[in-house]
């Protein structure tokens, strides 16, 4: 445990724990009571994990329709306007 | 005002921090996209997608600024031209990790700046880095939708 910071109270803990819950999407969340410490980080670590993986997807699909555009396709032109609004 | 970063806690509603930062996040996503689509016509489609993931992060990044641990060290890593990695397995043994220590570990590989951060620190940065990244999810799948239809 590291020994660096200051010491924080349990309802501070509390706290964040309940915070870092209500972030977890609804299908991760078995217990609609307090869950431990443990279960809640090991969920976090997981929907982190699954995150990062759909940036890897996202971007691997993304690649894939770039080549489908071109600078006068429809496509660019919604992005333009995405970034005019 | 922005408050310095978290010891006394962010009183600031969260939502209406993401929100300026949300336009900000796809400012600069869009933007890259189309830098990455001019000048990558003969580039390999692997090439792209590390582009794309690359840019992704640094639209996080950048629209979190250098109030956050996790940004400021994602924004170093992004600026030193290192590889932007996560790990996926964390352990190669197959011996479940029980103690909250453990786990606290492991969250500590997963978000940037993990290392540094005590505990309570970790807990905070997490939840901010989650709501980004789910912004940032958000927003490539929403470039997506409105590209392929």
């Amino acid at each position: 445990m590291s020994g660096r910071g200051s010491r924080i109270t349990d309802e501070e803990i509390n706290e964040l724990v309940s915070k870092l819950q209500s972030l977890l999407p609804e299908s991760r969340r078995r217990n609609t009571g307090r869950v431990s410490a443990s279960k809640l980080l090991k969920e976090t670590c997981s929907y982190i994990k699954s995150l990062h993986r759909e940036v890897d997807d996202l971007s691997d699909r993304l690649s894939g329709l770039m080549v489908t555009m071109d600078s006068n396709s429809p496509q660019a032109e919604i992005i333009r306007s995405l970034l005019r609004s | 005002m922005e408050s310095k970063s978290s010891t006394t806690g962010n009183r600031d509603n969260p939502n209406r921090n993401l929100h300026g930062s949300k336009t900000m996040m796809a400012s600069h996503f869009l933007r890259a996209l189309f830098r990455i689509q001019q000048t990558s016509t003969s580039s390999s489609s692997a090439g792209r997608s590390r582009r794309i993931r690359r840019a992704a992060y640094a639209s996080m990044a950048y629209s979190a600024g250098t109030r956050r641990a996790w940004s400021r060290a994602l924004l170093r890593k992004l600026r030193s031209r290192a590889r932007l990695r996560f790990p996926r397995r964390l352990s190669r043994a197959a011996t479940p990790q029980r103690r909250d220590m453990d786990q606290a570990q492991v969250l500590r590989k997963l978000v940037p700046g993990g290392p540094s951060m005590d505990d309570c620190k970790l807990l905070e940065e997490t939840a901010d880095y989650i709501r980004f990244l789910t912004t940032q999810v958000r927003l490539m799948q929403t470039v997506m939708d409105s590209v392929s239809s």
